[in-house]
């Protein structure tokens, strides 16, 4: 048995076959001269506008990206057209050399200089190198060298990984990563923590293994084994218990044919928000902005406003926050806008129907919104709770685009919302589902008595049934626009498949959840959480459809859920 | 000629993240922009738009840097990039 040994960056083992990195772009050779036919000046734009297009794809790149590997990607992306890298090479070809030639030459200069200032900056020479080659292959008009394609997950093994690299690395595909050079802080590392796969870097003598050749890696010895044997299979075994024990959300929602389910937090504040955010939420779901109002007995200027909610929206730069405008009412009374001696406050003034008898608060709520949107990078939807009929869908949303705001929805909550959520849909870009009062409502049950706990089941067809319409809605609207869910259903893994099987698009959660959600969405095909809907759906009471799905999530047993 | 130093804030000093949001302001300015270490000579002062000139600068959480920049509205433009310089960058 033939064994590499590394530095072991992130822990795991695993059995797979390995496929090698493409060979990297080769060497423009030394002295390569610029096309006589050609000008220097000419050559030159070329060269200009092929870092502008590296720039731009890496830009691309890393707006999907998130986390470590967005920053790394935006730096990078600054480095394709950086002066000190492309005025040394704008000077070779003014010399006539080849503008390949020139960036390579260019580049080499840069990547040395990064190395001997040793520690982080030589591990950033790569990014200069990698940017380099990106340069040459669009000169070239060839493919920007990258990671393989393949039907079947495989180890990936590569001398180091960039960050363009390791951005598009997709964690369904690989399994883990091996690379003869890199260290501890290099990309390939810090990737590969980010996303949970084992990884070995500095394995010298990987790079000549065949590609398909069947290995075994551990990811916290750092080593390498061609052709594992049994012992190996049983390790193998025994981590996969400790992973699914340990799982922590990776970021990415799906199902196991890799339909996108983006898994969003509930947050009622900036401290949640960052928590949220490293827990791996893909944006907000729903933020609570009770969290400004409440225990006051004024209503807070607009000014305290947008400070509360910049510190949410900066911890999701570039990622979706929903907003939820106050929801004052019923079990979150509030002295300047509700009315205490209502007898059914449930059914009474709260949510969105506070503007009825308070008109200005939400008027200035949503400038508040729309004043911290501005200055941060989030993109922020906001939506109305509470809504009832289209006529008061479409007046929040002139509000919303009075205020500057572009993205109106509301919450369907009410179960007329569900029965009309075509026409609501035509007034407002989105919808999602509040489960615990369309529960509520739907079932007449108060949700603060024990009592009626049974009614209270989101698992109820009838429930079901409404959020199954809501969708149909926004299919018969005809314009795609999301039904979303942030209730408690979501947070709840088994109903979680049901939703998705129902075509919710998104689910929000408090971010404890994420994980299991995620974990237990990986299991199904999209296929088979519609089939496992269909049963919920069919059951004649909350408990059978929640059975009927339990014995139909295998993945519940092995996770302990 | 206008001058202003700054306090390197950011923990991890002057790299790739810090780097990247001051190489991109410093790159929104019309007025060309240099910067050295406190101790370095002025003629080796570098482009403060361009990130590898940045990161090789290696300035560490604590380290004085000098701007310059030439021309009408230099004070205002230094004035806004020592801010940046200023806050710690990791932590936003």
């Amino acid at each position: 048995m033939q064994n590499f040994t590394g530095v072991g960056v992130s822990p795991g083992r695993i059995i797979g076959s390995v496929r090698q990195m493409p060979k990297p772009i080769s060497e423009p050779p030394a002295g390569d001269r610029l096309d006589p036919s050609k000008s220097a000046d000419e050559a030159t734009g070329e060269l200009r506008a092929a870092a502008k297009t590296v720039q731009a794809e890496l830009q691309r790149r890393a707006e999907a990206a998130t986390g470590a590997s967005k920053s790394v990607l935006e730096a990078t992306a600054l480095m394709a057209t950086d002066p000190m890298l492309i005025k040394a090479a704008v000077k070779l070809v003014a010399t006539g050399t080849s503008t390949e030639r020139a960036i390579w030459e260019s580049g080499a200069s840069v990547a040395e200089m990064l190395h001997n200032l040793g520690g982080y900056m030589a591990e950033r020479a790569t990014d200069v190198l990698d940017v380099r080659a990106r340069i040459v292959a669009e000169l070239r008009g060839v493919t920007a060298p990258g990671i393989p394609h393949s039907d079947v997950p495989f180890i990936l093994v590569a001398e180091d990984l960039a960050p363009a690299d390791t951005a598009t690395l997709d964690p369904k595909k690989v399994l883990g990563l091996v690379t003869s050079g890199g260290g501890p802080q290099s990309h390939t590392a810090i990737i590969a923590r980010a996303l949970g796969l084992p990884a070995v870097v500095a394995a010298v003598g990987v790079d000549a293994l065949a590609d398909g050749t069947e290995v075994y890696v551990d990811g916290a010895a750092g080593t390498l084994q061609v052709g594992p044997g049994d012992e190996q299979r049983k390790a193998v075994e025994a981590w996969e218990h400790v992973a699914a024990s340990l799982s922590v959300f990776d970021g990415n929602g799906a199902t196991a044919d890799g339909h996108l389910v983006p898994i969003l937090a509930n947050v009622g504040g900036a401290a949640d928000a960052v928590k949220a955010a490293e827990a791996g939420a893909q944006g907000v779901g729903l933020l609570r902005t009770e969290f400004c109002f409440l225990e006051r007995d004024t209503e807070p200027t607009i000014d305290e406003q947008v400070v509360a909610y910049r510190g949410v929206f900066d911890a999701f730069p570039g990622k979706k926050v929903v907003v939820r405008t106050l929801d004052a009412g019923a079990d979150k009374p509030l002295p300047f806008l509700t009315d205490s001696t209502e007898p059914n406050p449930s059914l009474g003034v709260r949510g969105y129907r506070t503007d009825m008898t308070s008109p200005g608060v939400l008027k200035r709520q949503l400038t508040a919104i729309a004043t911290a949107a501005e200055a941060s990078s989030a993109v922020v939807w906001v939506m109305a709770p509470m809504i009832a009929t289209v006529d008061e869908a479409a007046d929040f949303a002139a509000m919303c685009r009075v205020a500057g705001l572009k993205t109106p929805g509301v919450m369907v909550e009410v179960p007329s919302a569900a029965l009309r959520s075509a026409s609501i849909l035509t007034e407002a870009e989105f919808v999602s589902l509040g489960t615990n009062d369309l529960t509520q409502y739907a079932m007449a049950a108060d949700r603060q008595l024990g009592t009626l706990a049974a009614l209270n089941s989101p698992w109820q067809p009838a429930v079901l049934q409404l959020i199954q319409l809501t969708v149909a809605g926004s299919i018969a609207e005809g314009h795609n626009k999301p039904v979303g869910v942030c209730g408690e259903a979501a947070a709840d893994p088994v109903l979680a498949v049901v939703l998705v099987g129902l075509g919710v698009a998104t689910l929000s959660m408090t971010s404890r959840s994420m994980s299991a959600v995620g974990a237990v969405l990986k299991s199904v095909t999209l296929e088979e959480a519609q089939g496992l809907a269909e049963l919920a759906l069919s059951a004649r009471n909350a408990d059978e459809a929640r059975t009927r799905v339990r014995a139909g999530l295998p993945i519940l047993e092995e996770l302990g859920l | 000629m206008s001058e202003r130093k700054a306090t390197i804030a950011s923990r991890v000093g002057l790299h790739a993240r810090p780097a990247s949001i001051f190489a991109a302001a410093v790159g929104e300015q019309t007025t060309e922009v240099t910067i050295g270490l406190e101790t370095d000579p002025a003629e080796d002062a570098m482009d403060a738009s361009s990130i590898l000139s940045l990161m090789s600068l290696g300035a560490s959480n604590g380290d004085v840097v000098v701007l310059r920049a030439e021309g009408d509205g230099s004070d205002e433009v230094l004035e806004a990039l020592v801010k940046i310089l200023e806050t710690d960058l990791d932590a936003e």
